[in-house]
C-alpha cells in the first residue's frame, strides 16, 4: 500500500507540476541567472527561498524536479504501453497460430533477449539519432520481446483448456478466440511484468540522457536533470544531481513496490 | 555435441551477418560525418576529396560489400577521427573494459553468495531481512547516479578516492592493468563497485532461493542426521547443488556487465570500450560504432556458447543435442 500511495503521489505532482511548482523552471522570465547554483534553503534574488537549490541557470530544483518526472513518466509510461500491444499480438500470434510463424517469432525474441537492453537501446539510438519519439521508439523495441515471451508462455498453457475448446465448437472466428477469450485469461502476468517494466523503462530513459543519448535539452528529464548536474558535483554542488536522483529513486521503488502487490493480488494460488 | 557446436556457430554467422548488415545500414542513414569532420571554411573541392578519401561518395551497397570484404581479412575500416584502424582501437581499449568488469564480477560472487547463504539460512531473522532490503534497493537504484553518489562522498567530502581514470597501470603479457599496483587500485574501487552492484544484488537472491529450497531437500536432512557440522552441510552439502544456476548466472551476467560498462565508464572516465562508444556515437564516428557493435555481438554469442557448454558439464542431466540450438 506504502508504495501505490507514493506512485499516486509522485503522478500527482507530475500532473499538477505546473499548479504547484513554486516557478516555471522553463519559463525565462522567471528565472533569474544571479540565482544560479544556490544551496538548498538559500533565499533568492526575488525573496523566494530554493528549498532544493538551484541549477547553473538559476532553475528551482523543485519545479525542475516536478517537470522532470513528468516526462520521466510520461516515457515510461508511454513506451511500456506501445510495447505491451506489440509484444501482446506477437506472443498471441506466436502461440495460436504456432508452427512456422511461432518458431520465427520466437527465435527473434530469444536472440533479442539474450542482449541486455541497454546496449541494444544505445545502438537504436546510435541508428535513430535523438528526440522524444525516438527514445520511446528504441524503449519499444527493446521491450516489446519481454511481453511476447510472457504472453506466448500463459496463452499455450490456456489454449488447450476446455473453454477454448468449447469456443471453437461454437465455430467462432479465431480472432473472437483470440482477443475476447484467450487474452482476458492472459492478462494478469502480463499487468504484472508490464508494471515492473515501466519502472525499467524510466531506469533505461534516465540512463540514456544522462549518456547524453537520449531526449533532447529542451524537455529535461529526470535523467538529464542528474546529468546536468554532474559537471558541478566535483566542486561539491551536489544537490543539482543528488535532489533528482531521489525522486528517480522514489519513482522506481514506488513502482516495484506496487509490481510486487499486483503479484501477489493476481496469483490464483494465494488466498485473498 | 559436435553437430550442436556446428549448428550453433551457423547461427552465430548469420546473427553477425543481419547484425552488420542493420547498423551498417542504420548508422549511414544517421546525420552526416562530413559536417563534422571538415573545416566549415573548406571549399566544395576540398569537401568532395575528403569524401572521396573517406569513400562515402560511393553507393550505401558498394560500401557495404567493401566493409564485409575487409573484414573477413579482420579490416573493420579506418576511424574518421583518429585515423587508425577501429578494430586496432577497439581492442587498445579492450582490457580496461574487461578489468573493471572482471572485479565487478569477483565483488558480486564474494560479497553475494555468503550473503545470500546467509539469508537463505535465516529468513526471517532482522539480518536476513536486511539483506533482502538490501537487495531490492540494489535492483532499483539507477547504476549511474549511485556512481556519482560514490564519488560525492568518497572523492568529493571525504577525499579518499579518485574519481577518474585508470591510475598507475603496470603491464601484463604487454597488456596495460591497473589492479597490479595500489594506485590502480584506488582508481578500481569505486567504479567496480558501482558495476557490481545489480550483480550482487542478483547473486544475494539467487543464492538466497536456491538455499532455503535445498534445505528442505532430504539430503541436507540425511547430512544433518549423520552428525556432521553445520558448515560442512551448508559448506558443501548445500552449496555444490546450488552452484549449478549461480554460474549460469555469472556467466550469462558477465555479458551484461561488458555493456553496462559503458554507463560506469561515462560516470568515472574509465578508458575503456564503452567510453569510446559513447564518443564515437557524438562524432559519427561510424566505422568505430559499427566494429564495436561486432565485437561485442562476437563476445556475447562466444560467452553464450561457453555459458551452454559449461553448463552441461555441471550437469550431467542437461543434453545439449536434444536441446534446440
Amino acid at each position: 500500500m506504502a508504495g501505490l500511495a507514493l506512485f499516486a503521489l509522485l503522478v500527482a505532482a507530475a500532473l499538477l507540476a505546473p499548479l504547484i511548482s513554486p516557478q516555471n523552471p522553463y519559463d525565462l522570465a522567471q528565472i533569474d541567472v544571479l540565482d544560479s547554483k544556490l544551496p538548498p534553503g538559500s533565499l533568492g534574488g526575488a525573496g523566494r527561498h530554493f528549498w532544493l537549490g538551484t541549477d547553473d541557470q538559476g532553475r528551482d530544483m523543485l519545479s525542475a524536479i516536478f517537470y522532470g518526472l513528468r516526462i520521466s513518466l510520461f516515457v515510461g509510461i508511454v513506451s511500456t504501453v506501445c510495447a505491451l500491444a506489440i509484444g501482446m499480438a506477437a506472443g498471441l500470434l506466436a502461440a495460436y497460430a504456432g508452427g512456422r510463424t511461432e518458431t520465427l517469432v520466437m527465435r527473434v525474441v530469444d536472440i533479442q533477449l539474450s542482449f541486455p537492453a541497454i546496449l541494444i537501446a544505445l545502438i537504436l539510438i546510435a541508428v535513430l539519432g535523438q528526440g522524444v519519439g525516438k527514445v520511446i521508439a528504441a524503449l519499444v523495441t527493446v521491450q516489446w520481446a519481454y511481453y511476447a515471451r510472457t504472453v506466448r508462455g500463459v496463452a499455450l498453457v490456456e489454449r488447450r483448456r476446455e473453454y477454448i475448446e468449447a469456443a471453437r465448437c461454437l465455430a467462432l472466428s479465431p480472432a473472437r478466440i483470440v482477443f475476447r477469450h484467450l487474452l482476458p485469461n492472459c492478462l494478469p502476468p502480463l499487468i504484472v511484468v508490464a508494471t515492473v517494466q515501466v519502472a525499467a523503462a524510466i531506469a533505461l530513459e534516465a540512463t540514456l540522457s544522462f549518456l547524453g543519448l537520449g531526449l533532447p535539452i529542451t524537455e529535461p528529464s529526470l535523467g538529464l536533470l542528474i546529468a546536468n548536474g554532474y559537471q558541478y558535483l566535483l566542486s561539491g554542488k551536489y544537490w543539482i544531481s543528488f535532489f533528482p536522483g531521489i525522486a528517480l529513486l522514489l519513482t522506481i521503488v514506488s513502482i516495484n513496490l506496487v509490481a510486487d502487490q499486483l503479484r501477489d493480488v493476481l496469483n490464483p494460488r494465494l488466498a485473498r | 555435441m559436435l553437430v550442436y557446436l556446428i549448428r550453433r556457430s551457423l547461427q552465430s554467422v548469420v546473427v553477425l551477418l543481419a547484425m552488420s548488415l542493420l547498423v551498417f545500414v542504420g548508422v549511414y542513414a544517421v546525420g552526416n560525418p562530413i559536417d563534422i569532420l571538415i573545416n566549415p571554411q573548406a571549399d566544395q573541392q576540398d569537401r568532395e576529396r575528403s569524401i572521396a578519401a573517406l569513400g562515402l561518395d560511393k553507393p550505401l551497397w558498394l560500401q557495404y560489400a567493401l566493409f564485409l570484404k575487409g573484414a573477413l581479412t579482420g579490416d573493420l575500416g579506418n576511424s574518421f577521427v583518429q585515423g587508425t584502424p577501429a578494430l586496432g582501437l577497439i581492442l587498445e581499449r579492450m582490457p580496461a573494459t574487461l578489468e573493471l568488469a572482471v572485479v565487478a564480477m569477483l565483488i558480486a560472487i564474494v560479497l553475494g553468495i555468503p550473503l545470500g547463504l546467509w539469508a537463505g539460512m535465516k529468513p526471517d531473522s532482522l539480518s536476513g531481512r536486511s539483506i533482502m532490503a538490501g537487495s531490492i534497493l540494489g535492483f532499483s537504484l539507477p547504476t549511474f547516479w549511485v556512481g556519482l553518489m560514490l564519488i560525492m562522498v568518497f572523492s568529493v567530502m571525504l577525499g579518499w578516492l579518485p574519481s577518474n581514470g585508470r591510475g598507475e597501470t603496470r603491464l601484463l603479457f604487454g597488456v596495460p592493468v591497473s589492479f597490479l599496483t595500489v594506485d590502480g587500485w584506488r582508481h578500481l574501487i569505486m567504479p567496480a563497485t558501482n558495476l557490481a552492484l545489480f550483480n550482487l544484488a542478483l547473486m544475494i537472491r539467487l543464492t538466497r532461493a536456491g538455499t532455503r529450497e535445498a534445505l528442505l531437500q532430504d539430503y541436507v536432512k540425511f547430512a544433518r542426521a549423520k552428525g556432521l557440522s553445520n558448515a560442512r552441510v551448508i559448506g558443501v552439502h548445500v552449496l555444490r547443488n546450488i552452484l549449478i544456476p549461480i554460474v549460469t548466472v555469472i556467466g550469462l551476467q558477465f555479458g551484461s556487465l561488458i555493456a553496462f560498462a559503458i554507463v560506469t565508464e561515462s560516470v568515472f572516465a574509465w578508458p575503456g570500450m564503452g567510453k569510446l562508444l559513447i564518443d564515437s556515437i557524438n562524432f559519427l564516428d561510424r566505422p568505430v560504432i559499427v566494429a564495436y557493435l561486432l565485437v561485442i555481438v562476437t563476445l556475447f554469442i562466444v560467452i553464450n556458447l561457453v555459458v551452454d557448454v559449461l553448463y552441461s558439464a555441471l550437469d550431467p542431466r542437461v543434453r545439449l543435442a536434444d536441446a534446440k540450438g
